[in-house]
């Protein structure tokens, strides 16, 4: 019992004292750019409203979600097919490390070229940015499938999709999942950036709107819900992850307990 | 049942050519445990994959039931040394063993029949539901040989199964083997560098020469058909099997052949 | 073998180049979107030639060192004290959870009101994005230090400091290069968004001013400036990584986290 509350004070107890700390630091402060804890707080719910986050958080959270899926699917996709052959990945290697290397953001203004300032675009930088960890990961994870696996597929005769679903990319997953991970804070970057640039609606739009309205409180209030937003989708992330990733966890724990 | 006929197996690489497999050739009678068994490092794994069809040797060839091996045949099934990465730790124990039953089209009753079955023959039946790695080294391989099983293969090709396991596992699995092999008149070829294992279990010992590998003698081993680890292995005649087995394979290494003495007749 | 792929890996490079080339040159796309690869290094080219390009390539790399520089060194100590003050990685733990996952892109506009164009904005979001990448990284080293070698320490009555420094950080060190090397990684990305959205002088602000002047060739140049940028900071990571680790029985994988 003392140990679970021991457990529950080491949880909750520096978040606390940092609350509190920036409630009282700032409880009388008149700086313009830093109110207090208490007025922000208190327009939380007078600024994200159902209707706004009908209207703004929605929408971001949709060109995520597109964006993000069509890089997995492409991601995997492609990293498999290079992956699978030393040949394909020798010609490709030098390309493919450039095009990871390029800082992701500068795609906006490309992008918005062809796409012009719409959804699609937005979707398009989040899929483009997002796309290459996914794919170094799964070409990486491909690759390294371990030979005696490969050995007994063989003699088993578990080939062709069989042998890609069962053994090659279940035997990635770790990687693929590693560059899921990563493209995540990519794409929360992406999504918040394109919004910034061109928009007419979504988290990133508002809270630019708020600053540059010098709406300082309301300002915070998106800063806090963006902080939230990411949080909350690295917990999802990690909640998928340790579902389809169970196997992997139990094995590296009984591998170091033997160790 | 299986003919092994002038194999040949060179690998080459950047420049390098080793001739790993010399020329082979030897036979399996269906029903018969033969026991392969050489120097370390002589190709016995080599020769194992060409007869699995997962290497193709250079020249000469390998025919099952009067049929040439070009890949993977159906009627093989194949238990390596390496337990722990042959097994997929992302499928659970019953799933490691129906996998290759799914790939063979059987239908789903008669495949929960054969893992049920084969599980059961090798001691694990209540393992079905575990992930191979929260097992032990030597029940995964029990789950391995069970996976060999249930495929029901003309020829089981074991591949050094028990080298990474404790000693008195290793004796647990030759006796699960032996008796596998008796109640289900199975076809076994079984590498190993261990000579009392290989006498221990075999009905047939062929003693391989350092690589380049050629046959380097055969004996059958004339003990009763009711073997157990302590009777057996104290037997004079078994004494004498190994000790022929022992100077044989110090021949092979020094790359002579040992006149023969007191050998039986094959067959 | 290593000739091949080398051989392999150029002439694919020159295919990516060609497709460039020829793409737009057959009308496939608008080659006022998408310049032929010649027209792009002609812009590069002249680029290279002026005086206001590499002030803007010095500012970025300012931004990029001094950020990843503080980042590192802030990492590395907060890792270390974190984990051998007791109790403090418990109590840590929950705050690093929650303050890790937040895209330091939020901070944005908070920059803009305090510090505006100046360097101090782009310093701000790249130590808050660089700083949990070493962080974390430190965390996962220090708890993969053999128990059995600590425990030695303990019985020989070397003190905190001393374990610290001959046990704890040469166990540490590979995890250490793998968080300095994606935060170098990171926080190249954020020096250029900051100066992309905020305007901060650098290679971002010059796109996004040969955005707003349709100066397309140019902008697709400085974009390739960046790439080489990044691949120059990643190989050279890599690099000093193997090296200085080199002595190590095994040049550990990344942790996933």
């Amino acid at each position: 019992m003392s140990r679970v509350l021991l457990r529950l004070v080491l949880l909750l107890a520096l978040p606390a004292v940092l609350v509190t700390v920036w409630w009282l630091a700032s409880a009388g402060s008149t700086n313009v750019y830093w109110p207090p804890l208490r007025t922000i707080l208190q327009a939380f719910p007078d600024v994200w409203t159902a209707d706004r986050l009908r209207s703004d958080v929605l929408p971001s959270l949709l060109r995520l979600a597109g964006g993000y899926a069509m890089a997995a699917v492409v991601g995997v996709a492609l990293g498999t097919l290079i992956g699978s052959s030393p040949r394909v990945r020798a010609v490709c290697e030098p390309v493919l490390e450039f095009l990871r290397a390029v800082p992701p953001p500068v795609l906006v203004p490309v992008i918005m070229l062809f796409a012009g300032i719409g959804d699609t675009m937005k979707v398009a930088v989040i899929a483009s940015g997002c796309v290459w960890p996914v794919l170094l990961n799964t070409v990486e994870g491909v690759r390294a499938v371990d030979a005696v696996m490969a050995e007994t597929a063989r003699s088993y005769g578990i080939t062709g999709v069989a042998r890609l679903r069962h053994v090659v990319l279940r035997s990635a997953s770790p990687q693929i999942f590693a560059g899921l991970r990563q493209a995540l804070s990519i794409g929360i970057i992406l999504m918040v950036i394109s919004e910034m640039f061109a928009a007419s609606n979504g988290l990133g739009f508002t809270i630019v709107q708020f600053q540059r309205g010098f709406a300082i409180p309301d300002m915070w209030t998106g800063i806090l819900l963006l902080g939230l937003l990411g949080f909350v989708l690295s917990v999802v992330f990690r909640l998928v992850e340790r579902r389809a990733l169970g196997w992997y966890h139990g094995l590296r724990a009984s591998t170091r307990r033997s160790r | 049942m299986l003919d092994v006929r002038g194999l040949k197996k060179v690998y080459e690489g950047s420049g390098r050519r080793t001739e790993a497999v010399r020329d082979l050739t030897f036979t399996v009678e269906a029903r018969e445990l033969v026991c392969l068994v050489g120097p370390s490092g002589c190709g016995k794994t080599t020769l194992l994959k060409c007869v699995g069809g997962l290497l193709r040797p250079t020249a000469g060839e390998v025919r099952l039931a009067g049929r040439a091996v070009s890949g993977p045949p159906p009627g093989m099934a194949f238990v390596f040394q390496e337990y722990g990465r042959s097994l997929f730790p992302w499928m659970r124990v019953g799933d490691n063993v129906e996998l290759p039953l799914k790939q063979k089209g059987l239908s789903k009753q008669h495949r929960r029949a054969l893992v049920a079955d084969a599980l059961d023959a090798v001691g694990l039946t209540d393992a079905a539901g575990a992930y191979p790695w929260q097992l032990s080294g030597g029940m995964q391989q029990r789950v391995a040989i069970a996976r060999a099983l249930a495929y029901e293969p003309d020829v089981l090709l074991m591949d050094e199964p028990f080298a990474a396991v404790d000693a008195q596992t290793r004796a647990d699995l030759e006796d699960l083997v032996r008796r596998l092999w008796r109640e289900r008149a199975m076809t076994i070829l079984f590498v190993t560098h261990d000579i009392d294992e290989a006498v221990y279990l075999g009905q047939r010992v062929i003693v391989l020469s350092a690589s380049p590998t050629v046959v380097q003698d055969q004996l059958k081993v004339d003990l009763p058909d009711a073997r157990d680890q302590v009777h057996t292995r104290v037997s004079p005649r078994f004494a004498d099997l190994r000790t022929q087995v022992y100077e044989q394979i110090q021949a092979a290494k020094r790359g002579e052949t040992v006149l023969k003495t007191d050998t039986p007749p094959l067959h | 073998m290593k000739g091949v792929n080398a051989a392999l890996g150029a002439a694919g490079l020159a295919a990516f180049l060609a497709l460039g080339e020829a793409v737009p040159r057959l009308g496939l796309v608008d080659d006022a979107y998408f310049p032929p690869t010649s027209r792009i290094a002609d812009a590069l080219g002249a680029e290279l030639a002026q005086a206001a390009f590499w002030t803007a390539l010095g500012d970025t790399l300012t931004g990029w060192a001094l950020g990843l520089a503080i980042a590192v060194s802030a990492g590395i100590l907060a890792g270390v004290v974190i984990s051998i003050v007791p109790y403090l990685r418990e109590a840590t733990a929950s705050t690093i959870e929650f303050l890790r996952p937040i895209p330091s892109v939020a901070l944005i506009p908070l920059a803009v009101l305090l510090y505006g164009t100046e360097l101090r904005s782009v310093l701000l979001l790249v130590v808050y994005a660089a700083f949990w990448q070493v962080l974390i990284q430190v965390l996962y080293g220090v708890q993969d230090v053999d128990p059995v070698a600590d425990e030695t320490a303990r019985s020989y009555g070397l003190g905190t400091w001393a374990r610290v420094r001959h046990v704890l950080w040469p166990s540490a060190l590979p995890y250490v290069m793998t968080g300095v090397r994606l935060a170098a990684a990171v926080a190249l990305i954020l020096a250029v968004t900051a100066e992309l959205v905020i305007g901060a002088p650098g290679l971002g602000a010059r796109i996004a001013i040969a955005q707003t002047s349709q100066a397309v060739p140019e902008m697709y140049a400085l974009i390739v400036v960046t790439g080489l940028l990044g691949l120059l900071i990643n190989v050279g990571a890599r690099t000093i990584e193997r090296r200085a680790l080199s002595w190590h029985q095994s040049v550990r994988g990344e942790v996933a986290v």
